[in-house]
Order: C-alpha cells, then sequence, then structure tokens
C-alpha cells in the first residue's frame, strides 16, 4: 500500500523530464509549422526588393493557386525526384548487394571492418564541402574535365557543370556515395536478425539461393527497407546543400537541378515571399506525408505498430 | 565440394572483392584528392591528378589565412561553438525525455511517445522555414541560439537513447538508489547518465557532425559576416573575384572542414557503425 503510494508520487516527475523537449520542440518546430500553414493563405511579400511590405492580407488560396498553375513547383518538384531517384535505386541494390556479401558465411569475406568504415565514411562528411570538392574537380578546367580532354575520351566542347544531364547525374552521384555506406550497414543489422536456422532448413528443403533471398530474407528484410526508404525520401524531398553549392545556388543550366528546398530559400531571399514559400512548403510537407503513409501501407502495417510499443 | 562448386566459388569471390576494392578506392581518393590537392598550385591542381603531395601547403593555408574575405579561424570557432553546445544540449535533453518516458507511468506517457515517434518523420527543413519567417518578425535573426535550439529536441537521438535505457538500465536500480535516499534528478545524473555513457558517446558525435555540417538554417539566419559558419563560407568560396582564384587555399579549406570530422570518425568508428544501425529500427 504504502509503496504503491510513492509510486504515484514519483510519477508525476515524468512530466518534469520531459517537459524541456516538448517545450523546445513546440516552440521551433510545431509553431514554425503552424505559422507556415496560416501564411500561405495570405498575401505576403516585400516590394522593391525587400524595401515596402505588402500584407498580410487574407488571400484564400491564391497561393496555392500560384503554386499549381504557376509550374515552377512542378518543375523543381520533378528535379528533386528524379535527382533522389537516380541516387536512391543503385543505393539501394548496391547496398543490399553488400550487406548480403559481408553477412555471407559462405564468402566470409576479410577486412570487413576496413570496408564498413571506408563506405560510411562519406556520410560524415559536410555535403556542402564534399559538394565544392566535386565542383572544383569537375569544373570546366577542373582536373577531371582536363585529363579527360588531354587523354581524348572526351569531346573538347564537353562540360559537365554546362548541361543539365551530368549535372544531376553527379549531384544524384554524391548523394549515392554519401549514403550507400548507411544503407549497407542498417540492411546488414537487418539481415544479421534473421534466424538463419529458417534459410538453412529451407536450402534442405530444396529452395535455392535466390528462392530463399526472395521468400524469406526479402519479406523478413520488410521493416528496414522500410525505414530506408522513407528515411531517404525525406531527406531527398528536403535535398538542398549539394546542389545548392555545386550550381552556386542557380539550379544549374535551365534550373534543372533547382531542388524545391532551392527554391523555398530563395523566396525568402530579399523579396520574402513568405505567403508564398508558406503555401509552397505546405504542399510539400503534404506530399512527404502522403507518400510515406502509402508506403507504410504498401509495405507492411504489422512492423510499424511493432516498433511503436512502449516496452 | 566438387570442382565446379569451388571455381564458382572463387569467382564469386574474385566479383565480390573486386567490387569492394572499387568502392574503397573510389571513396578513399576523394580524401586523399582533397589532401594531396591542399598542398599543389593552382595550376598544378587543375592540370590533373597526382598521388604525390607537392610543397604547397603551407603557401596555400597562409594565402587562405590572409584572405580578409574568408577569415578561416572565426568560422571554424563559430562553428566549433554551435557545434559543442548544440551536442551537449541536444543528448542532454534527450536523455532527460527518455529517461522520463522509460522510468515513469504518467498520464498521456503513450500518447507522448507515440508523438515524438510520429515527428520523427516530420522534415525538418520545412518546420526551419517557418521558424525563419518568424525570426525575421521578431527581429531574432543572426545570433547563434536560434540555430543551437531547434534542434535540440531531437527525436531520433531520444529514440536512440530510450532504446539504450530499455536495454540496460533496470527498475531495480534506480529504486535502491531512492531507497537510499537518492532525488529522483540525484539519480539521473549520478546513476542513469553514467550507465548509458556509451549511447551518450554516439549521440554526442551524431549530433556534433550534424551540427557542423549544417548549411540550410544557418543561411537563412546568419547576417553578419563575423557570425559565419564554415558551411556558409563554402557557399561564399565560388563569388571570389577571378584575378584572385586559386585553387590551393581552396582546397586547404575543404579539408578543415572535412578532416577533423573524419579525425574523430577514424577513432570511434566500430561505436558509430554499431550506433547507425541501434537507433534505426527495432528486432
Amino acid at each position: 500500500m504504502n509503496k504503491r503510494k510513492s509510486k504515484i508520487n514519483y510519477n508525476k516527475w515524468g512530466y518534469r523530464f520531459i517537459m524541456p523537449f516538448i517545450i523546445i520542440y513546440v516552440l521551433f518546430s510545431i509553431i514554425p509549422l503552424l505559422q507556415t500553414l496560416y501564411y500561405s493563405f495570405f498575401e505576403y511579400y516585400y516590394r522593391f526588393g525587400g524595401a515596402q511590405k505588402v500584407g498580410p492580407n487574407f488571400a484564400f488560396f491564391d497561393n496555392y493557386i500560384k503554386v499549381f498553375t504557376e509550374g515552377k513547383f512542378f518543375k523543381y518538384f520533378y528535379n528533386t525526384m528524379s535527382i533522389w531517384v537516380l541516387g536512391f535505386l543503385p543505393q539501394l541494390i548496391v547496398s543490399l548487394l553488400l550487406a548480403l556479401w559481408f553477412t555471407s558465411t559462405r564468402l566470409n569475406i576479410r577486412c570487413q571492418r576496413f570496408f564498413k568504415t571506408v563506405i560510411y565514411m562519406p556520410n560524415l562528411v559536410m555535403a556542402s564541402a564534399f559538394s565544392l570538392l566535386f565542383l572544383r574537380l569537375f569544373a570546366n578546367n577542373g582536373p577531371v574535365t582536363n585529363m579527360l580532354f588531354d587523354s581524348g575520351l572526351l569531346n573538347e566542347t564537353f562540360s559537365f557543370i554546362d548541361k543539365a544531364v551530368p549535372t544531376r547525374l553527379l549531384i544524384s552521384f554524391m548523394n549515392f556515395l554519401m549514403w550507400f555506406g548507411n544503407t549497407t550497414i542498417l540492411l546488414m543489422a537487418g539481415i544479421m536478425g534473421i534466424d538463419q536456422s529458417i534459410i538453412e532448413s529451407a536450402q534442405v528443403d530444396g529452395a535455392s539461393a535466390s528462392q530463399a533471398f526472395r521468400k524469406i530474407v526479402l519479406p523478413l528484410l520488410k521493416p528496414i527497407l522500410l525505414f530506408v526508404m522513407i528515411t531517404s525520401l525525406v531527406g531527398g524531398i528536403q535535398l538542398f546543400d549539394i546542389p545548392q553549392i555545386f550550381t552556386s545556388g542557380t539550379g544549374g543550366p535551365e534550373a534543372k537541378a533547382m531542388t524545391v528546398m532551392m527554391y523555398i530559400s530563395t523566396l525568402l531571399g530579399p523579396s520574402k515571399q513568405y505567403g508564398l514559400a508558406g503555401a509552397v512548403s505546405t504542399v510539400l510537407f503534404l506530399i512527404t506525408a502522403i507518400i510515406s503513409i502509402t508506403f507504410f501501407y504498401f509495405f507492411n502495417r504489422e512492423s510499424f505498430k511493432k516498433g511503436g510499443d512502449v516496452r | 565440394m566438387n570442382r565446379q562448386a569451388r571455381v564458382n566459388l572463387f569467382l564469386q569471390k574474385l566479383m565480390v572483392y573486386t567490387t569492394l576494392v572499387l568502392f574503397a578506392v573510389v571513396v578513399l581518393f576523394l580524401f586523399y584528392t582533397l589532401f594531396v590537392n591542399s598542398s599543389r598550385s593552382h595550376f598544378d591542381i587543375q592540370k590533373g591528378f597526382s598521388l604525390l603531395p607537392s610543397d604547397h601547403l603551407i603557401r596555400n593555408f597562409n594565402k587562405l589565412v590572409a584572405n580578409k574575405n574568408i577569415n578561416v579561424f572565426n568560422a571554424m570557432k563559430n562553428s566549433l561553438i554551435i557545434a559543442l553546445s548544440s551536442a551537449v544540449l541536444t543528448t542532454y535533453v534527450s536523455s532527460l525525455t527518455a529517461y522520463g518516458i522509460h522510468l515513469y507511468r504518467f498520464k498521456g506517457r503513450q500518447f507522448v511517445y507515440m508523438f515524438i515517434l510520429a515527428v520523427m518523420m516530420i522534415p525538418s527543413q520545412i518546420a526551419n522555414i517557418g521558424l525563419v519567417t518568424i525570426l525575421y518578425h521578431l527581429n531574432l535573426v543572426d545570433n547563434f541560439y536560434v540555430i543551437i535550439l531547434p534542434g535540440v529536441a531531437a527525436p531520433a537521438t531520444f529514440f536512440f537513447i530510450k532504446q539504450y535505457m530499455d536495454s540496460i538500465l533496470p527498475f531495480e536500480v534506480i529504486e535502491s538508489a531512492r531507497m537510499d535516499g537518492s532525488k529522483e534528478l540525484q539519480t539521473f545524473h549520478r546513476i542513469a547518465l553514467p550507465m548509458i555513457k556509451p549511447a551518450l558517446a554516439v549521440q554526442f558525435i551524431f549530433a556534433f557532425v550534424a551540427s557542423w555540417n549544417n548549411f540550410f538554417l544557418p543561411s537563412l539566419v546568419i547576417q553578419s559576416p563575423s557570425k559565419r559558419t564554415i558551411p556558409i563560407v563554402i557557399s561564399l568560396l565560388k563569388s571570389s573575384s577571378p584575378d584572385t582564384f586559386d585553387l590551393g587555399p581552396i582546397f586547404v579549406f575543404m579539408s578543415l572542414a572535412i578532416f577533423p570530422m573524419l579525425f574523430v570518425y577514424l577513432i570511434f568508428s566500430k561505436q558509430i557503425i554499431k550506433g547507425v544501425t541501434l537507433g534505426s529500427v527495432k528486432g
């Protein structure tokens, strides 16, 4: 009886412990998100290079209409997604392969720690510095370009940064390099969590290696694949540092490497278009939410429920 | 194993090792080039790659330091102050929260836990946009606090530490500390925190790296040149005028931005790689 009483007393401490986190999160994330939503319904910007304020005047869905009719948003969203897909697909395939190899007892790969350490390395590197490095190497008159010219492998008129396709491909490649190690390590953990005896007994029953992979390993990897996909997507939609530095904020040739985040960052420039920026952000937020939820349903509902339990 | 199978295994191994070595070479070559080019002259860098360092490192470094537009040491100092405060606050606040959820059975606990898990999916940069709008209105831009504080409530860090507490911090230990008359906060500081040290170390490093590399929010709120962080300076490097343009110092600057993190990583690589998996998915 006494013990129970004291427990109730202690439990109030829970609120005090979680208070700082909740306050900071509400102040710096929740309120800003609501603020973004609020301004998205207002005409609100600065004229003459930031000299004169216009608004805020309530404007219903004007900003949203502008987002959907102006065409810029769709173009930049398409850019963002194609850069993400071009980096993420090879990343998923390579990481899955590497993870299978690292965990295979048959291959028994040596120097695993070395390889893992090296491939994870780019993940900790400053994306903006990494992008500047690539820009300096692949710029016109840069070492890569000059070497390819000298060896005659490339036509002298070729440019990595003045054409849309190579610019996008390089940005995707940087993204790939920065994340494939991380994904490999996550998938490895997933594979190692699978009970090997299930696979062995399936093989005893006559399942081939590829059958065992498709029918056993892949389904059991679903939760981790889901996690990898969603985190990568949320990161990919917010892609900013690499293209911003690589194209000096211009979006590159014909703005084909301009991402949505770069677009929003220009909206917050001197003209401070809070209304339009709010609408773009809200649409981007909704798209992220919809894609994430779709992924959940498409994959496995139970796996997430399990992850959400409080022990 | 028959001969055919052995040949197959050999061929497979050959392919696997070739691929692995190829990836390792690509990654290592990039960082090695960064180092080598820091020590070469502008003209040499443009010509192509070299495996051997040259002797321009000191000269490039001096030239970088002499550049009035860049102010290297100030940028490094700013980045260091921001990253250290972020890392300390993030790990501390997340530990407090994880402890609160782990130990106490208060009303709304399940809700708070599910809420934090759900907001893990919210793109942080989108929240930053609204924040920047508010900060402009309140005229609170151009200081370090608004860069440090938003990241302090980090759902992923919370989740990681909570997982770790689940696996290592039994209620009995806390109970017995209470018996000995330890106050709740005291128990947290003296008993819980030392027990979760490995998790704290990994999360400290992750928070530090994230803050050190952060570009989006600082690029929107920092205005005075004296408050620029390293990524902001990197974004300005392209605009240096062509007559003074010299790749040597630029490579030195990139090295200063990248190598300190790699150095820390190489020391703690084992724990960091373990940490990548622990915080992500349960079971």
